[in-house]
């Protein structure tokens, strides 16, 4: 493949200072993701794969080591700039959806764009379309309080896909899902995985993680596995 | 962008009506406070300058000295030392405007039936200028009369009220000490003097006539009060000066004598008393703006509960891409955003206050541009600065310990 990988860590490392000394919760971690791959990350709590996460998501910066999206390195960035890749490379799926209570599910999926400084007429028509695409587009101006879970995450989806993000971080996604409603969602990141954006997604669940291509496997601070899923997930 | 954030932000308020009108009323309440106090304020100020201004504007008071018989000293006014002649000479003094000698006294006026007991001044025609006051009906007298000493009067509107009622005075007779004068015009009403003294309450006769037939003097040519108006304020101090100089020399009195005459300077207490009420008013206002502060301690208060309380929000709004910069306008808009709407109807309601005031209690009450200015400004401020604390502390905010809030 010509273009850089979408993600790349080397010797990754992240501590938390405790009253108790350093903690660290990364020990060195070497990964590398390229684009239109499909990762399911597990591991126990505690194991750092949470962290390894938030690393991935530009939400916290790594104490040591390197990380490279999309060629370009993360540790470098400033505060806006973190944002601004937040926003526009990476798209966020939470275990607890996250959606704005308050506003219409048009609008949390809109709220993307407008940190993009994209102009009203332009979210309202993507914002607008992704709804669509998750099949939830006669929705679009009722309350997230209004529909299923299931669906829910669905919003939660659409909302990370509406800047056309290469990348989707997704944290657990199916959670707080039954079984038939998490079917549902994979199969919605399966098919996205099919577009061509890379889905790294933290799951407990084996048969979560059989949607995806290629397990990774964290332990105390390291990965202990990584490979094509090998049915290892059926032991958890 | 700020059209979509002031979006955010009225939502975010009509989330929770109640707890954003409850912080908005500290702030309608300090800045319609601060409009009604200033009002208030001013108003009396005026009064005040109104006042003062019927008074008679740069005005020195000269009266002639005391007597003293058997150790007794009589008041300032009754020894014959101030001339008619010492009047022309301090017309003549640079940065005088008028003089208008006066001959105080008073007298029981009848006319018919009725009859009243009030103030009688023998004046120049110049007096009505340096008092600064008018005729509502009827003409003055003017320097023939003075000559001639004839008997003509000018009355105050109490004293037409209290000896003719509803009828016309101008051209009757009525009797001052038994004296007939005939009234010739009737005096615009003043109302109250500074020290309460209705100045309504007086006849105003010629100077000679007062002088000669009806009251009197020891030696002819004196006169026991002299009204000097000078042509602006800045020229009071030297005129004062000047004049007891001339008036010294004059009365040919030795460097170790004591003047002859004493000078008053009305202005001096008009401006006291204009100074009391200034004083007044800017305490009224400082009082106000303490409200003001309350409101706007109120606006940091609860923006500081909105921001704890929308931590997840904030985290979730990090994690799709807003910066820190976005997320502290946010919140700097809500906070100014409630002070400014307050501050709106806080202006409303204070106006309409200082309106009800005026109708009801029929005190002047002024409402300066100026002052409806300030109150929109300390309001905006306000907002900007208590909002400014917890804005901030919403943007440092750590995304993923936000995003972990429950």
């Amino acid at each position: 493949m010509s273009s850089p990988p979408v993600i790349r860590v080397s010797a990754l490392c992240k501590s938390y200072s405790t009253p108790a000394g350093d903690f660290p919760a990364l020990k060195g971690v070497d990964l590398r993701i390229e684009a239109g791959d499909f990762v399911a990350v597990m591991g126990p709590s505690g194991s750092g794969k949470s962290t390894f996460m938030n690393l991935l998501g530009c939400l916290d910066r790594p104490s040591s080591g390197e990380y490279l999206l999309d060629g370009r390195a993360v540790s470098r960035m400033d505060k806006d700039e973190l944002a601004r890749v937040r926003g526009r490379l990476i798209g966020f799926v939470f275990q607890g959806f996250n959606l704005l209570p308050r506003m219409s599910l048009q609008d949390n999926v809109a709220m993307p764009l407008v940190y993009a400084n994209v102009d009203r007429a332009e979210r309202r028509t993507r914002a607008r379309a992704m709804l669509e695409k998750v099949g939830l587009g006669a929705y679009a101006e009722s309350l997230p309080n209004r529909i299923s879970g299931g669906q829910q995450q669905r919003v939660a989806i659409a909302r990370a896909l509406v800047n056309a993000p290469h990348l989707i971080l997704a944290d657990e996604p199916t959670g707080n899902l039954d079984s038939q409603t998490s079917e549902e969602v994979m199969a919605l990141f399966e098919a996205l995985n099919r577009e061509g954006i890379t889905i790294v997604l933290v799951t407990h669940e084996a048969d979560v993680a059989a949607h995806a291509r290629r397990l990774v496997r964290f332990r105390d601070g390291l990965i202990i596995h990584d490979g094509a899923h090998d049915g290892l997930g059926r032991h958890e | 962008m700020i059209a979509t954030l002031l979006g955010q932000a009225w939502h975010a308020m009509g989330a929770n009506k109640l707890r954003t009108f409850l912080t908005m009323l500290g702030m309608v309440i300090g800045v319609a406070a601060v409009v009604l106090m200033t009002a208030i304020g001013q108003g009396a100020q005026l009064a005040v300058a109104e006042s003062i201004n019927s008074m008679g504007a740069n005005l020195f008071i000269v009266l002639s000295g005391s007597t003293t018989s058997g150790g007794v000293r009589a008041g300032g006014g009754n020894a014959p030392t101030l001339t008619l002649a010492d009047a022309a000479a301090i017309r003549d003094l640079p940065g005088v405007a008028e003089v208008a000698p006066v001959h105080p006294g008073s007298g029981q006026i009848v006319y018919g039936s009725s009859n009243w007991s009030t103030s009688v001044f023998g004046v120049t025609p110049g007096y009505l200028d340096v008092r600064r006051w008018s005729l509502q009906s009827g003409t003055s007298f003017g320097d023939s009369d003075l000559r001639s000493a004839t008997r003509v009067a000018l009355i105050g509107r109490t004293v037409a009220q209290n000896l003719f009622g509803a009828e016309d005075p101008v051209g009757k007779t009525l009797r001052i000490r038994n004296n007939p004068f005939v009234v010739v015009g009737v005096l615009a009403p003043k109302g109250q003097s500074l020290d309460g003294r209705d100045q309504d309450d007086t006849v105003l006769v010629p100077l000679s006539t007062a002088q000669r037939k009806l009251f009197g003097v020891s030696f002819q040519g004196s006169v026991r009060m002299i009204n000097v108006q000078t042509e602006s304020a800045e020229a009071m101090p030297l005129v004062e000066r000047e004049m007891i100089a001339l008036l010294r020399q004059r009365h040919r009195l030795r460097e170790n004598q004591d003047n002859d005459f004493f000078v008053r300077n009305l202005t001096a207490v008009a401006d006291s008393a204009a100074e009391t009420t200034r004083v007044m008013s800017l305490l009224l206002g400082a009082i106000a703006s303490v409200s003001l502060l309350v409101g706007g301690i109120g606006i940091m208060n609860i923006m500081l509960v909105s921001v704890t309380e929308r931590t997840r929000e904030i985290g979730i709004r990090m994690a799709i891409g807003a910066r820190e910069r976005d997320i502290l306008l946010q919140f700097l808009l809500e906070a100014v955003i409630i002070s400014v709407v307050g501050c709106m109807i806080g202006l409303a309601l204070g106006i309409g206050g200082a309106l009800l005031v005026n109708a009801l209690a029929s005190t002047a009450v002024v409402i300066s541009g100026a002052s409806v200015l300030l109150a929109f400004g300390v309001a905006a401020t306000v907002g900007i600065f208590f909002g400014f604390y917890p804005a901030q502390k919403a943007a440092r905010l750590d995304p993923i310990e936000a995003l972990r809030y429950q």
